[in-house]
């Protein structure tokens, strides 16, 4: 049986994600990642590939990646140029050929884990181009004539933010997980993880205010999981106790070191207007 | 094995193919599930749901389907043992921090808090008997008391209140997707695909992308020694203005404008978006918060953007003639000259408009002004449908 994926040291999964990891993982097929920004989807990939011990081959998507690029390129240039120099090399095509993350997922000697990373930021055509490569792990160079299968079917964990819908075909082959957001319970572990042994006041001081500032009405980019991770390390460095946390009158009603939680300067500002009108309120 | 299950989502309207259902089966066969309930819903939703927008509809199906597979425990319990456990302090609170003081005066009206919170109850209660609760929890925000105040007491919140392994609500029924749900015909894929065929491709800015077809020609011109060419980028050079109509008869469209307007962003590089209310007139606006201080005149726009741009108007044109025909008939502001002057310069400096419609197409004629509108516009106003999307961006391209 292969090796099974339950969260690690460094990473809390509940049982929905280590079902849906697992499953990816037995029967060889894709697993599709959504969810906010900032719920751990880019770090999962590491965390399996660590708890299977298998290498991670990362390929970040921008908005210019095409499908190609992963399977290899042809540097025409380079060899134009060898040419041009008299260079030995300009026989030999395959000397031109730079491989694509793919190729080195295919290639490598034990199962590797594959990160696609933010495949919606591609042209909205780049899943269908990869469908066959991604089904069945081979893929056909034109310039050597060369076949490239993979040797041990990798590990591919796709994320994405959804900024566009992805085609159906794509979809099918895939198995697919939405990482929601924690609830206070989990997010307390997810917490013990990053900073073990924190002084359960502050904890529960903190997670009240994170929680009261996420139902802040109209903010654009609500904080997420690793807002707060970096908000409790800024609050640990200032030494802020858990009573500042906890006094929420006046003067207090805006939480210490916000800028780590609200990125966004109209939240701000709206997190401010409504702190005034509660202060007003209290009076 | 599971077959019933598979036409049970079928019938629900979730896409779910024969493929991804094999899939399934597999990985029971390969004892993923683990002979456990839970593991298997997990793993089903992993295999068969795509879409966090599903996921609800998968949960009630899920729920109904495999109602024999509830832990025993479940059946000699009283539904009103549940109602117990909903803590009424945080629910008013958590009502009391959304209403404002004139809802809450409302909600007095309607027969008081208690009242409120009673008709709550019931809801919730019908909710978790599974069958007949659905419908009216969901998407119903108009009729509901709860949704008419603008919060949602059914939310995901009620479920995270407690750990899971207190509940006695299995997994599937807490629905915690139920947010997500939305029957959206017009996938945002869909749009794009359409809309991208409105792209003209042109090359501008700086060289950087090897001409090979020019080195080719230069270094053998050269008699063989390399001569690079290069040339700059491929880029879309399409300029579109969109005109939104807010407010009013197009709150119930929100949605849709919302698809195509995400779509239409991420398909046009050079994409301008203003709203208007009912008409344009002399002013439209970017910003929908400061609709009544920063005004863009549409005079600069005209002068601004040449009768190559694109206009999309999208609304519904469904107003008061007058507000068409007359000066001083807009609804929000007094207006020199009437809409249809304004209407009538717009489509005449930009040749290549069109106009949007979320009314269906067979509801047109019940609606004077939109005929009105369609006469300035010469015919060239659509459904807002895919069909209605592609027709538009034909007109668009000519």
């Amino acid at each position: 049986m292969t090796a099974r994926f339950a969260g690690t040291d460094g990473y809390v999964a509940t049982d929905d994600l280590s079902v849906a990891v697992n499953a990816a993982i037995t029967l060889e097929r894709p697993l599709l990642v959504k969810g906010e920004p900032g719920t751990g989807k880019t770090v999962l990939a590491r965390e399996v590939a660590q708890s299977i011990g298998a290498p991670l081959i990362e390929w970040h998507i921008k908005s210019t990646t095409r499908a190609q690029q992963g399977l290899y390129e042809y540097d025409a240039v380079a060899r134009l140029r060898d040419g041009q120099l008299g260079d030995a090399r300009v026989h030999d095509i395959a000397n031109y050929i730079v491989r694509g993350k793919l190729w080195d997922a295919f290639i490598s000697p034990v199962r590797p884990v594959l990160l696609i990373d933010e495949i919606d930021k591609a042209d909205i055509e780049f899943p269908n181009d990869l469908l066959l490569e991604l089904d069945r792990m081979e893929f056909h160079v034109y310039e050597t004539q060369e076949r490239v299968t993979a040797a041990n079917r990798p590990v591919v964990i796709i994320t994405s933010n959804n900024e566009k819908d992805l085609p159906d075909a794509f979809l099918r082959r895939c198995f697919f997980h939405f990482i929601r957001f924690p609830d206070p319970d989990t997010m307390a572990s997810i917490v013990e993880v990053h900073f073990p042994g924190l002084k359960q006041a502050l904890l529960s001081a903190a997670l009240g205010v994170f929680y009261e500032v996420r139902e802040v009405p109209g903010l654009k980019k609500r904080p997420s999981t690793s807002e707060l991770l970096d908000w409790i390390k800024l609050l640990l460095a200032e030494d802020v106790p858990p009573e500042v946390l906890r006094a929420r009158d006046g003067r207090t009603a805006i939480p210490p070191l916000y800028g780590a939680l609200l990125k966004n300067e109209q939240d701000v500002q709206a997190f401010e207007r409504l702190a005034f009108i509660n202060r007003r309120g209290q009076r | 094995m599971f077959i019933g299950f598979l036409f049970a989502l079928k019938q629900a309207g979730l896409p779910v193919s024969l493929q991804e259902f094999l899939t399934l089966l597999g990985a029971v066969e390969r004892n993923l599930a683990e002979f456990d309930v839970d593991h298997f819903y997990f793993l089903a939703r992993a295999t068969l749901v795509k879409d966090e927008r599903h996921i609800d509809r998968f949960d009630r199906v899920f729920g109904e389907v495999f109602k024999g597979l509830e832990r025993p425990a479940a059946e000699g319990e009283d539904p009103g043992d549940r109602l117990a456990e909903l803590p009424e302090e945080w629910l008013r609170r958590l009502a009391e921090r959304f209403l404002s003081e004139e809802e809450k005066a409302q909600v007095e009206a309607l027969g008081g808090w208690d009242t409120l919170m009673e008709t709550l109850r019931r809801r919730l209660a019908e909710q978790q008997g599974r069958h007949q609760g659905g419908s009216k929890w969901i998407g119903t925000a108009g009729t509901s008391p709860f949704g008419a105040y603008g919060y949602n007491p059914e939310g995901v919140r009620i479920g995270q209140d407690r750990s899971r392994h207190r509940r006695a609500v299995k997994v599937w029924d807490r629905r915690e997707f139920r947010n997500f749900d939305d029957q959206i015909e017009l996938g945002t894929r869909s749009m794009q695909l359409a809309l991208r065929r409105l792209r003209r491709f042109a090359r501008d800015g700086t060289a950087k992308e090897l001409d090979l077809p020019g080195t080719i020609d230069g270094t053998a011109r050269q008699g063989g020694w390399l001569d690079l060419h290069w040339r700059a980028e491929r880029r879309n050079a399409i300029n579109v203005l969109l005109f939104l109509d807010v407010g009013g008869s197009m709150d119930d469209h929100v949605q849709a404008v919302e698809e195509l307007f995400s779509a239409a962003r991420s398909a046009f590089k050079s994409l301008h978006a203003y709203y208007f209310h009912n008409c344009p007139y002399d002013g439209v606006w970017v910003d929908n918060r400061r609709r009544h201080t920063e005004r863009v005149a549409t005079l600069d726009l005209l002068h601004t953007h040449g009768p190559q741009t694109r206009a999309i108007f999208v609304g519904d044109a469904a107003m008061s003639p007058y507000e068409i025909a007359v000066p001083g008939g807009a609804v929000e502001e007094w207006n020199e000259e009437a809409g249809a002057v304004w209407l009538k310069r717009l489509a005449d400096h930009f040749p290549r408009c069109v106009w949007l419609n979320p009314i269906r197409r067979d509801a047109w004629p019940y609606y004077r002004s939109i005929g009105m509108v369609a006469e300035i516009l010469e015919g060239r106003m659509f459904p807002l449908s895919l069909d209605g999307i592609d027709h538009a961006v034909a007109a668009l391209a000519r």
